[in-house]
C-alpha cells in the first residue's frame, strides 16, 4: 500500500494533470519540428551530395560525421550557456530545436546517401540513357528505392532523437521530464515521475510498436 | 571574431581546465565499460529470451525491450535517481546511472542480437544440432559468431550511442566529462571547458562514427 501511495497518489494526480498536459504538448510540437526538419534537411544534403562536388561533399561529411559523434547534452549547453557570451539569445525550445533537428539530420543525411549508394551503377547509366536527366535520374529511379529501404533504420532514428526531448529539462525548457521533476519537488512524492513514464509511454509505445511491423515488412529491402 | 576566440577557443582557460577533464575522463571510460559490458551481456540474454518458442520466456523478454525503448534515458535515470529513494532505495549517482543505462542499453543491443541471430539461416543451427553439437555449442559456436558478424556495424553504432548517453549522467551530478567540463565554465564563466570536452568526444568517436560509414557502403556495394 504504501509503494502505491508514493508512485501512484490519486490526490496528487489530479493536483498536476493539467500542466502535465500542457508539457505533453510541448513535447509533442518539439518533436514534431525536430523530425520534419530533421529528415528534409538530411534529404537535402544526401541529394546535393550525389553531385559529387568537393565542396558540397566536404562540409556535409564533417556536419554528419560531428552531428553522429558529439553528444547532443554537450552541443546544448554550448549553444544555451555559450552563445549569449556572443549577444546570441537563443531560447530553450529553440536550442533544443537546432540541437536535436541538426543530430538527426546528420543521422537521415547517412541512412540516405547508404541508401542512394546501394542502387546499383546500372540504374543510374540506365537511367541516363534513356534520356533522363540527372536530377530526373535522382527524384525518379535512386531516391525512391533509397527512400524505401531507409524507412526502418529511420524510424528508429528519429524515436531515439525524439525521445531527447527529455534534455530540454536541462535548459528549462517547459517539457514533460521538466514539469514532472518540479511537481516531484514540490509535492515531496514520486508520483509526478510515475505520470512522467506513463505520458512517455503513451507517446513512444505506439512507435516502437510501429518500428517492429515497419521492419517486418521491409525486411526484404535489407 | 577575438570574442569568439575568448568566449570558445580560450587557451588558457582550456589549460586550467583539463586536469578536472582528465579526471572526468576517466569517470566516464569506467561507465562505459560498465555500462556497456553489462548492456551486451543483458542484450543476449533478452535476444535469446526474445526469439524462445517458450512464452512464458518470450513475451516478458518482448516487453521488457520494448517498454525501455519507449522510455527516454535521462526519464529512467531521474526515475532511479529521484523517484526510488521514496521506495527506501537511496542509490549513489554512479550506480543509479549503471541502472537506467544497463535498462535502457540491455534493451537496444537486445534488437541488435536478435536481428543477427535472425539473419543467421535456419539450417545451420538444424546441421549443427545433427552433427551431434548440443544446443549451447550450436548458439556459441555457430550461430553467434555469424550473427556477431552480420550486426557488426549496429552493435558499433550502439556502442558509440553508449558513450554519448554516459554524458546524461551529468544530470545528476556523477563527476564525469560533461559535468567537470560545465562545472569549469560556472567557475570561469566561459564556454571553452565544453568545447574541449566536444573535441575529446570527438577524438574518441570520430574514428569509430567513420568506420561505421564505411561498414554501410561495403554492405550495399554488391
Amino acid at each position: 500500500m504504501r509503494f502505491l501511495d508514493t508512485f501512484f497518489d490519486g490526490a496528487v494526480m489530479a493536483k498536476y494533470l493539467p500542466e502535465l498536459l500542457s508539457a505533453i504538448v510541448t513535447t509533442l510540437w518539439i518533436s514534431l519540428i525536430v523530425v520534419v526538419a530533421g529528415l528534409a534537411l538530411g534529404l537535402v544534403m544526401a541529394c546535393l551530395r550525389t553531385l559529387g562536388r568537393w565542396y558540397l561533399t566536404l562540409p556535409i561529411v564533417a556536419f554528419a560525421d560531428i552531428g553522429r559523434a558529439l553528444p547532443p547534452l554537450v552541443v546544448i549547453l554550448i549553444f544555451y550557456f555559450g552563445l549569449p557570451g556572443l549577444g546570441i539569445n537563443l531560447s530553450g525550445p529553440m536550442v533544443l530545436i537546432l540541437v536535436l533537428g541538426g543530430v538527426l539530420a546528420a543521422f537521415a543525411e547517412e541512412i540516405f546517401w547508404a541508401g542512394l549508394t546501394s542502387v546499383s551503377r546500372g540504374q543510374w547509366e540506365a537511367g541516363r540513357a534513356t534520356g533522363l536527366g540527372f536530377g530526373q535520374t535522382l527524384f525518379e529511379i535512386a531516391l525512391p528505392q533509397a527512400v524505401r529501404m531507409g524507412i526502418p533504420p529511420l524510424v528508429n532514428r528519429a524515436l531515439a532523437i525524439t525521445k531527447m526531448t527529455a534534455l530540454g529539462s536541462v535548459i528549462g525548457v517547459k517539457e514533460i521530464l521538466t514539469v514532472s521533476s518540479s511537481a516531484q519537488s514540490f509535492s515531496g512524492s514520486a508520483t509526478p515521475l510515475t505520470m512522467a513514464a506513463l505520458a512517455y509511454l503513451a507517446i513512444f509505445l505506439p512507435v516502437v510498436i510501429l518500428s517492429r511491423v515497419l521492419e517486418q515488412r521491409y525486411a526484404w529491402a535489407v | 571574431m577575438n570574442d569568439f576566440i575568448d568566449l570558445f577557443f580560450n587557451l588558457d582557460i582550456m589549460a586550467q581546465a583539463w586536469p578536472l577533464l582528465l579526471k572526468g575522463l576517466i569517470v566516464t571510460l569506467q561507465l562505459c565499460g560498465v555500462v556497456i559490458g553489462l548492456g551486451l551481456v543483458g542484450g543476449l540474454l533478452l535476444a535469446l529470451g526474445a526469439l524462445s518458442p517458450r512464452r512464458w520466456l518470450k513475451w516478458p523478454a518482448v516487453g521488457f525491450i520494448d517498454l525501455f525503448r519507449a522510455l527516454p534515458p535521462l526519464v529512467l535515470l531521474v526515475f532511479v535517481f529521484s523517484g526510488l529513494p521514496f521506495a527506501g532505495l537511496d542509490l549513489s549517482p554512479f550506480v543509479a546511472v549503471v541502472i537506467a543505462f544497463f535498462l535502457n542499453n540491455s534493451a537496444y543491443f537486445a534488437e541488435v542480437f536478435r536481428a543477427g541471430i535472425q539473419s543467421v539461416p535456419k539450417g545451420q543451427a538444424e546441421a549443427a544440432r545433427a552433427t551431434g553439437l548440443s544446443q549451447p555449442q550450436t548458439l556459441a559456436h555457430v550461430v553467434l559468431p555469424q550473427a556477431v558478424r552480420n550486426v557488426l556495424p549496429d552493435l558499433l553504432s550502439n556502442t558509440v550511442e553508449v558513450v554519448k548517453l554516459t554524458s546524461l549522467a551529468s544530470v545528476v551530478s556523477l563527476s564525469e566529462l560533461l559535468y567537470s567540463a560545465n562545472m569549469a565554465r560556472s567557475v570561469t564563466y566561459n564556454s571553452s571547458p565544453l568545447i574541449l570536452a566536444a573535441l575529446v568526444y570527438l577524438a574518441i568517436l570520430w574514428p569509430l562514427v567513420r568506420l561505421i560509414s564505411r561498414y554501410q557502403r561495403g554492405l550495399a556495394v554488391h
